[in-house]
């Protein structure tokens, strides 16, 4: 009774307030960044340049919405970033030694969806903690890769590599395109789909889930899957960018999508959160490294910088929250 | 009768899976180097492997404490970075004490700063620990600007290379550090703490523990250790650059799982650390007496993390405790 009474009185703006409390620390973040750049710089507010913001954070973004799901689950993925070096190296020492593209993509997706069932079974069948586990295949992964090409990256892929950062479809970058059709994809996995509400149910109450007769495991398994050939499809993205393959190219990208994952409001307990804040959180990060580079900032101090904001913003988030 | 002995020995065995299945994979290993590497038993070898082993225990022992308490220092190997490049560059410039005193305290720092994100900021440890590795990091990075520096004085170097007693300093060093550690989480009220938390934080709450402070020590300790191991090997190696602790992340985690921490919490020891670091050192030497390339380095601390936790999850029965 008093909440409606409270609801009918003013709709418009209690929903609002109610909103921008709600709203993930990311979306503060980013508009204030947006703004002081603005005002900062003249570069900063140009169609090229927030074209170019996109497509850095493209590689970011996918493995951030892999990242989303397996956190969703009370999980954790932290070999995604190897997993992506060692699928972008296999891909591309398969393109080199004249394989058809489409085999690269197969072998990739396949590396991908292997750790991931790997990492998935350790966790859901076994019950170990995800961190250990995912920390244990962030080295077999890594080393793989290293050992596959020797610690040598690899260079002279073929012209039609490019396309797959370079390229065009309806006048839109691939890249771009990429994320959006991934979104969409996920979107209607997460929300539509049983797998999806088996997911946040699994987050939620993984016990009363396996009670009730579900085959838990199952989709448990197939979040680490899904996480696997997102980052399988982020590594073409990436060695298409660098045009080459380095073994240790994703190493600290997983770190960049848990940390967008976060900054975008998913919580680590309880299957609390959604793929939008992610995006939005690995937007924030891709403004604050174009920011830095804009207003000039070194290399060298931007890893600390980075670290201090994304600390700053996780902490307010967690004391907003309690 | 005999199906009586039968359940017995398991029970032991399950009850004494830890030290039952290290002593036998330290044994394995010994049998299959000596036999496989002529070099393996000279006593110069296994010297070599316990100063290993001594400074990876140095690496690994605040992370245990850490472990304990169900948490994760994954900025040990930042710290110890940091730590090394600040006391690198005074000892260089000649102001040995203050180097010393400077390292000691940027790890002090740094720790407490895990301490109050983790303790008093509430976010999750991997999350505050990888936004310190970042900032230990880069601070250690600005300061080198890419220098390597070397040359440690011989007095300083005494704690990494000297003999006391016939003992290298280092082992001697660990061997002290064991002890300690180990009274602090066995004989005081502080190290039952720890393992309160680590077990069940909610009842350590509720039974008047003040987890927040209890926290917030653990990992300023574990700064000071981490910057600690960092003289050490500075002594050890007489050199250091901004990217001495990279590579110490994966090892440090590889001991404390060797050593049967549990990362639920609450279960695990620092003298199990200890044979953790005695195990890493031997398989590390013996990839190196057969010439395995150090690419496959990552891999093996990886299968080796999984395969304890793994061997642990099923030997023990911890499965149907926590699932």
């Amino acid at each position: 009774m008093i909440i409606k009474t409270h609801k009918s009185e003013n709709i418009n703006s209690s929903e609002l307030v109610a909103y921008l409390k709600k709203a993930p620390g990311a979306l503060y973040l980013l508009a204030f960044m947006a703004i002081a750049l603005t005002i900062w710089t003249p570069n900063f507010f140009s169609l090229n340049n927030l074209t170019n913001v996109a497509l850095q954070v493209s590689v970011l973004s996918i493995v951030a919405l892999g990242m989303t799901i397996v956190i969703l689950t009370e999980g954790i993925e932290l070999s995604l970033g190897p997993v992506l070096g060692l699928c972008g190296v296999s891909a591309g020492l398969l393109v080199l030694a004249g394989y058809p593209l489409l085999i690269a993509i197969l072998v990739s997706m396949c590396i991908g969806a292997l750790f991931g069932v790997l990492n998935g079974a350790l966790i859901a069948i076994v019950g170990l903690p995800p961190f250990i586990v995912t920390l244990g295949s962030f080295g077999i992964a890594q080393s793989f890769a290293i050992v596959l090409t020797g610690g040598d990256s690899v260079v002279g892929l073929p012209e039609y590599f490019r396309w797959f950062n370079d390229g065009l479809f309806l006048s839109l970058p691939i890249p771009i395109l990429t994320i959006i059709t991934i979104f969409f994809i996920t979107w209607i996995l997460l929300y539509r789909t049983k797998f999806g509400r088996y997911i946040f149910a699994i987050g939620g109450n993984r016990l009363a889930l396996k009670l009730a007769g579900a085959n838990v495991n199952f989709y448990h398994i197939g979040a680490y899957i899904f996480a696997g050939l997102l980052t399988a499809i982020a590594a073409f993205i990436m060695t298409a960018r660098n045009n080459s393959a380095h073994p240790t190219i994703g190493v600290g990208l997983e770190f960049d999508a848990i940390a967008a994952v976060i900054l975008g409001g998913t919580s680590f307990e309880k299957g609390v959160g959604g793929i939008a804040g992610t995006i939005v959180g690995a937007l924030a990060i891709g403004v604050l490294r174009n920011g830095l580079n804009l207003i000039g900032v070194g290399t060298e101090w931007q890893v600390a910088i980075i670290g201090v904001v994304i600390l700053t913003a996780v902490g307010i988030d967690s004391l907003r929250k309690n | 009768m005999h199906s009586i002995n039968k359940t017995h020995l398991l029970k032991y065995s399950k009850e004494n899976f830890f030290i039952l299945s290290r002593i036998l994979s330290i044994l394995i290993l010994i049998i299959f180097l000596s036999i496989v590497s002529p070099q393996f038993l000279g006593w110069n070898n296994i010297l070599n492997i316990f100063r290993q082993a001594s400074i990876q225990f140095l690496i690994s022992a605040g992370l245990t404490l850490v472990i304990i308490t169900a948490g994760i220092d994954l900025a040990v190997g930042a710290i110890l970075g940091l730590a090394a490049c600040l006391s690198a560059s005074l000892i260089v410039s000649g102001h040995l004490g203050l180097g010393i005193v400077a390292g000691l305290i940027s790890g002090l720092f740094a720790g407490a700063l895990n301490g109050l994100l983790v303790a008093f900021g509430r976010i999750t440890p991997f999350i505050a620990t990888y936004g310190v590795l970042w900032i230990a990091g880069g601070i250690g990075y600005v300061f080198m600007k890419g220098e390597v520096l070397h040359s440690f004085p011989p007095g300083f170097r005494f704690i990494g290379t000297g003999i006391l007693f016939g003992i290298p300093v280092t082992i001697l060093i660990a061997g002290i550090i064991l002890v300690i550690l180990h009274l602090l989480l066995h004989k005081t009220v502080f190290g039952r703490y720890i393992y309160a938390i680590g077990g069940n934080p909610i009842a350590a709450r509720l039974s008047g523990i003040s987890v927040k402070s209890k926290l917030f020590y653990v990992y300023t300790l574990s700064g000071l250790l981490s910057s600690f191991a960092a003289l050490v090997i500075m002594a050890r190696v007489n050199s250091v650059d901004s990217s001495i602790g990279e590579e110490l992340l994966l090892p440090a985690i590889a001991a404390v799982c060797l050593g049967g921490a549990s990362l639920f919490g609450g279960v695990g020891g620092i003298a199990g650390t200890a044979i953790g670091a005695l195990i890493l050192a031997l398989v590390i030497n013996g990839m190196n007496l057969l010439g395995v390339p150090s690419f496959w380095q990552s891999g093996v601390m990886g299968a080796i993390i999984l395969g304890a936790v793994l061997a642990d999850q099923y030997g023990s029965g911890r499965s149907l405790i926590k699932s």
